[in-house]
C-alpha cells in the first residue's frame, strides 16, 4: 500500500518528464525528429553556446573549488577564530538567488555604481561594465558555487579521523607534509565529488549568465534556451528539447567523470573517531583570519552593500549623496506595481507548498530508501536525484512538453497556470526534503521502530506516532532548504511563468531586463532580507537536528 | 504465557542459510538462553520468533498458535511477543510512562485503566515515582528497567531478550543478571534470552541452547552442558573445556569406559552404547591433577598470573600439535620452558562422530 503510494508519487514527479523529455526525440511535436536534430545540431548558434557553456562551466568549477577547498582547510584544519560566524556568512551567496547575486555585483563593479561614487572611483559615464563578459560570469559563479565546495570538502575534513593525521605527526613529516601527502589524498572523493556537483550547477545556471551574457550576447546553452522560447514560444519546443539535452549530456558527462575519478583508488576510511586537533597558527593566525574577513567583505557585505545603495537611490547616474538615499523604490513597487506584490505572494505560496508536499512525501520515501533495503530504492533513489542533478531548464522544458496539452482524461489545463510552477518545483526540490531525511533515518536506531511493531502497531501509527516525530526534525529543516531555494527561483520559472503567475525571480529579471536596476534591486533586497532571517530562525531549533542537515550551521 | 515451539526452522538469504533445521520446545514459564559465537544464527533466530524475518522452511508456535509456517507469517504486531531490546530502543519524544503504555495506547485501552496498569508495571520494576522523566534523564539500569515494564505491561505471551547486556559494564553486568533473574521469578514469564556469554547464560537460564554455524548443538541443562557436552564447540564455549583426542578401548558399562588419553589409561564417563573407536575426550579441571611423576607430560609454553593462580598454556610433549590449557592454583609455579606431569582422574567421551 504504502509502497505503490510512494512508487507513484515517484514515477509522476520524476520518471514522467524525464520519460516525455526522451519520447520527444522519439515522436516530436512538429516535424519529424530527424528535421529539427537537423537543424539544431547545424545552427552556429548550439555549437558556440555549447562551447561557451563548458568553457565558464570548467573555468567556474576550477575557480569555485579553489576558493571552496582553500577556506574549508583553513577553516577545518587550523585554530582560526570565529567559525561559525564565517561559516553562516560565507554560505549566505550560496542561498541567495544567482540572479540576485549578479545583480549585486553588477551594481558593484558599473560606471552607474553608486558605491563605488561614494568613494569616488567610479569608472566614466557610458564604459562598459566589466562582468558583462565570460570572464564576469566566471568571477561570479565561482562566488556562487565556491561555498558548496566548501561545504561538502569541511564534511570531508570533519570525517577524517585524528590517529591517521597524529600517526603521520608522529611520524616527522610537518605539517604541510601531512596536508600533502595524507590529508588531501583521503578527500580526493569529496573533492572530485564536489567538483562534479559544482561543475553541474555551473553549466545549469541560468541566473548569472542571463543578467551578465545577454547584454553582452554571449549565450550559453540555458539561455540560448530561453531565448529561442520567449521569441518564438511552444513552436520551437522540439528544437530546445535538443538543447536540453545536449546539457544533460554534459551535466551527465561530470557525474560519470566523477564516478570513473573515485573508483580508481580506496579512499575508503575505517575508523570513525574525533577530528584532527587543529594546527596552530601562531602570529600568522591574525593575518588568516583578516584575510576570511576580507573573502566576507568581498563576496558578501560589498556587492549587497552595492545592491542596497542601487535600491535606495531614484535617478541613476546622479551623483550619490547620503542623505538623499530614499525608501521610494519600494514603495513604488509595493503599492504601484502590480506584479510585484503578485510575485511575492506566488513566490511564498510556492516555496511553502512545495516544502510541504516534499515533506509529506519524504518521511514515507525516506523509510523506504533507508530501511527497507531492496532492489528498487537505489533506482527510487536514482530517479529522485536526477530531477536535481540535471540542470532546471531541463526540468522546466520537460514540464512544458508534459502539460503543453490538457491532461488527459481529466481534461485539466494547467500549462499558463501557477501548477505547473508548483509541479516543477516539486520535483526539482524534492531530493533537498529527502537528502536529509535520509540521514536522519541512518542516525535513528532501527530498534526503536521495532520495538514499536511488537507492542502491536501497525505501519500507519508507526510513521505517525514515532517515526515522523523522530526524523521531522531533519524533513523540516530540509523543507526550509526548499523554501529558501525555491523563494527566489528563476531558472524553471522563467520558462513557466504566465501572466499572473509570476515569482519574484522573474519580476527581478524583468526590472533588470527593463532598465529599472532600482526596482530590481529592491525587490532583491526584500528577498534577502527574508532569507536571512528565515536562515537564522532556523538556527533556533537547530540543536535538536542531526548534524550537517543545515549547511549554513557549523 | 505459553510456550514456544520451533520446528524444523531453516532460513536463508540467497545461498547462506542462516538457520539450519532447528527444533526447540520451550516450556511454558521456563527461562532459556541461546547461546553461541557471533554468527552462530542466535540473532536471527530471535527475529525470526519476532516475526522479523520470515523463515524459508519450519513453523513457529507461540502458545498451541503457529505464527510462522508454510504460507504464514503474522507480522510481528500481531504476535503478542515482548522484546527487551539491547540499546533499550526507548523512544526518546516520550515520557517513561507513555514509553510504558505505548502498547496499551495502540491497542485502545481505555484512558483510566492505561494509567493503572502504566503505574503497576512501573512499580513491579521500583519506578513508581518517575513516569514522568524523559529516558534521556535516566540511569543505563534504569533505561533497562523501563525497557523491562514496556515489555511486561501489554502481557506478552513471550518475552525475547536480545543481548541485554552486551553494552553495560562489568559491575552493572552483575546487578542486571540478579534483576533478570527476580523478573523471571516475579512474572513467571517464558523467556528466550540471546546472549554470546556463556558465563550469563548458565547463570540465568533453566535450559540453554547452544548455537553454531546456524545449527542447534545441544539443547540442555547448565549442569548437562557442562558434565556431557555433545560435541568439542561445546565442550570449549562452556567453560573453556580441554578436548583431547582418545581411543576408547573397552565398552560402556554402566555409563563408564576405559580410554587411552595420550598413553594414560582412564576410566571416563561416556554416552550409553560407547564402543571401542577414536574419539575425543572433554577434560574439566577436576579432572586434572599435577603429579611427581606419570601422567602425561605438558611443555609450558607461557605462564600467566591471572590473580589467585597462573594460566598455563602448553602443548602435550607427546603430540606438540595440540594445545593444552589448565589452570594453576597458588603457591604452585611452572615457568616456560618446563616440563609439567598431569594426572589425568576422568572425563567425558564425546558422542560419535562429534570430535
Amino acid at each position: 500500500m504504502l509502497i505503490l503510494m510512494v512508487a507513484a508519487v515517484v514515477l509522476l514527479l520524476s520518471v514522467l518528464p524525464m520519460a516525455r523529455l526522451m519520447w520527444e526525440l522519439v515522436a516530436p511535436q512538429s516535424g519529424t525528429a530527424a528535421q529539427s536534430l537537423t537543424k539544431a545540431l547545424s545552427a552556429g548558434s548550439t555549437w558556440t553556446a555549447t562551447w561557451n557553456s563548458l568553457q565558464t562551466g570548467v573555468a567556474g568549477t576550477v575557480l569555485a573549488m579553489v576558493l571552496g577547498t582553500t577556506t574549508a582547510l583553513i577553516v577545518s584544519l587550523t585554530d582560526v577564530r570565529g567559525r561559525g560566524v564565517f561559516v553562516f556568512l560565507y554560505v549566505i551567496p550560496l542561498l541567495i538567488a544567482p540572479q540576485v547575486t549578479a545583480l549585486a555585483w553588477l551594481q558593484l563593479f558599473g560606471p552607474a555604481s553608486p558605491f563605488l561614487k561614494l568613494i569616488g572611483m567610479a569608472p566614466p559615464l557610458g564604459s562598459r561594465n566589466p562582468l558583462y563578459s565570460p570572464g564576469g560570469i566566471i568571477l561570479l559563479l565561482g562566488v556562487q558555487y565556491g561555498p558548496m565546495a566548501f561545504l561538502m570538502v569541511r564534511a570531508a575534513l570533519r570525517r577524517l579521523p585524528r590517529e591517521l593525521v597524529e600517526a603521520a605527526l608522529s611520524g616527522g613529516a610537518s605539517r604541510f607534509t601531512v596536508l600533502r601527502t595524507i590529508i588531501l589524498p583521503l578527500i580526493t572523493p569529496a573533492l572530485i565529488g564536489a567538483a562534479a556537483l559544482v561543475f553541474v550547477s555551473c553549466v545549469g545556471n541560468f541566473g548569472i549568465p542571463a543578467f551578465l551574457g545577454i547584454p553582452a550576447n554571449y549565450l550559453v546553452l540555458p539561455t540560448l534556451i530561453y531565448q529561442k522560447l520567449a521569441g518564438a514560444g511552444p513552436a520551437v519546443l522540439t528544437e530546445v528539447t535538443i538543447l536540453s539535452i545536449v546539457i544533460s549530456l554534459i551535466a551527465m558527462a561530470g557525474i560519470v567523470a566523477q564516478d570513473f575519478l573515485s573508483r580508481r583508488r580506496d579512499y575508503r576510511i575505517t575508523t570513525t573517531s574525533l577530528p584532527p586537533e587543529p594546527f596552530g597558527l601562531g602570529r600568522w593566525r591574525i593575518l588568516v583570519e583578516a584575510g576570511l574577513a576580507a573573502l566576507i567583505l568581498a563576496v558578501l557585505v560589498l556587492p549587497l552593500t552595492g545592491l542596497t545603495l542601487t535600491s535606495m537611490i531614484t535617478a541613476i547616474g546622479r551623483k550619490v549623496v547620503l542623505s538623499e538615499l530614499t525608501l521610494a523604490n519600494y514603495g513604488f513597487i509595493l503599492t504601484e506595481h502590480a506584479a510585484t506584490p503578485r510575485a511575492f505572494v506566488n513566490s511564498f505560496g510556492l516555496s511553502l507548498a512545495a516544502a510541504l508536499v516534499a515533506v509529506m512525501i519524504a518521511v514515507p520515501l525516506g523509510y523506504m530508501i533507508a530501511w527497507q533495503r531492496n532492489r528498487w530504492t537505489r533506482a527510487l533513489n536514482l530517479s529522485i536525484e536526477l530531477p536535481y542533478a540535471l540542470p532546471g531548464v531541463v526540468l522546466a522544458i520537460a514540464s512544458l512538453l508534459l502539460f503543453l496539452k490538457p491532461i488527459p482524461v481529466l481534461g485539466i489545463q494547467i500549462y499558463n497556470t501557477i501548477w505547473i510552477i508548483l509541479f516543477a518545483y516539486c520535483a526539482r526540490f524534492l531530493v533537498l526534503a529527502l537528502r536529509p531525511t535520509i540521514v536522519g533515518y541512518q542516525q535513528i536506531d532501527r530498534a526503536l521502530e521495532e520495538a514499536a511493531q511488537v507492542a502491536g502497531a501497525g505501519l500507519m501509527t508507526r510513521l505517525r506516532t514515532i517515526i515522523f516525530p523522530l526524523v521531522a526534525p531533519a524533513t523540516l529543516a530540509g523543507g526550509c532548504l526548499i523554501f529558501l531555494t525555491a523563494l527566489s527561483e528563476l531558472t524553471v520559472s522563467a520558462l513557466l511563468w504566465s501572466s499572473g503567475s509570476e515569482t519574484i525571480g522573474v519580476v527581478i529579471f524583468s526590472f533588470e531586463q527593463g532598465g529599472d536596476s532600482a526596482f530590481a534591486s529592491a525587490v532583491s533586497v526584500m528577498t534577502v532580507i527574508a532569507t536571512v532571517a528565515l536562515m537564522l530562525a532556523t538556527n533556533l531549533f537547530a540543536r535538536r537536528l542531526p548534524n550537517g542537515v543545515l549547511p549554513w550551521r557549523d | 504465557m505459553a510456550g514456544l515451539k520451533i520446528d524444523g526452522v531453516t532460513r536463508r538469504f540467497g545461498e547462506f542459510e542462516a538457520l539450519k533445521q532447528v527444533t526447540l520446545e520451550i516450556g511454558n514459564g521456563e527461562f532459556v538462553a541461546v547461546l553461541g559465537p557471533s554468527g552462530c544464527g542466535k540473532t536471527t533466530l530471535l527475529r525470526a520468533i519476532a516475526g522479523f524475518e520470515k523463515i524459508s522452511e519450519g513453523s513457529i508456535t507461540v502458545g498451541g498458535a503457529e505464527v510462522s509456517g508454510p504460507g504464514r507469517h503474522v507480522p510481528p504486531e500481531a504476535r503478542n511477543v515482548g522484546i527487551v531490546f539491547q540499546n533499550y530502543a526507548l523512544w526518546p519524544h516520550m515520557s517513561v510512562a507513555e514509553n510504558v503504555g505505548y502498547a496499551l495506547k495502540v491497542a485502545k485501552v481505555p484512558r483510566a485503566e492505561r494509567g493503572r496498569r502504566v503505574q503497576e508495571a512501573l512499580d513491579l520494576v521500583d519506578l513508581g515515582a518517575m513516569g514522568e522523566r524523559r529516558p534521556a534523564n535516566l540511569s543505563g539500569g534504569q533505561r533497562q528497567r523501563v525497557a523491562l515494564a514496556r515489555c511486561l505491561v501489554a502481557t506478552p505471551s513471550l518475552v525475547l531478550f536480545d543481548e541485554p547486556l552486551a553494552n553495560l559494564d562489568v559491575h552493572l553486568r552483575a546487578a542486571m543478571e540478579a534483576e533478570f533473574a527476580d523478573f523471571h521469578k516475579r512474572t513467571g514469564t517464558t523467556i528466550v534470552y540471546i546472549t554470546h556469554d556463556q558465563a550469563e547464560a548458565v547463570a540465568l537460564a533453566d535450559r540453554i541452547a547452544v548455537m553454531d554455524h546456524g545449527r542447534l548443538i545441544q539443547f540442555a541443562t547448565p549442569q548437562e552442558l557442562y558434565a556431557r557436552p555433545a560435541n568439542a564447540m561445546v565442550a570449549h564455549f562452556i567453560a573453556n573445556g580441554i578436548v583431547l583426542p582418545a581411543t576408547v578401548l573397552g565398552e560402556e558399562q554402566a555409563g563408564k569406559v576405559l580410554v587411552d588419553v595420550l598413553g594414560e589409561q582412564v576410566v571416563m564417563d561416556c554416552p550409553p552404547g560407547t564402543g571401542p573407536r577414536p574419539a575425543g575426550v572433554c577434560l574439566r579441571p577436576a579432572d586434572l591433577r599435577l603429579a611427581d611423576s606419570g601422567g602425561i607430560g605438558v611443555a609450558v609454553k607461557r605462564a600467566v598470573y591471572r590473580g589467585g593462580g597462573f594460566r598455563i598454556e602448553g602443548h602435550p610433549v607427546l603430540r606438540p600439535d595440540l594445545e593444552i590449557g589448565f589452570d594453576l592454583p597458588d603457591p604452585a609455579r611452572l615457568a616456560a620452558g618446563e616440563v609439567a606431569r598431569l594426572a589425568i582422574t576422568g572425563g567425558w567421551v564425546l558422542p560419535a562422530g562429534q570430535e
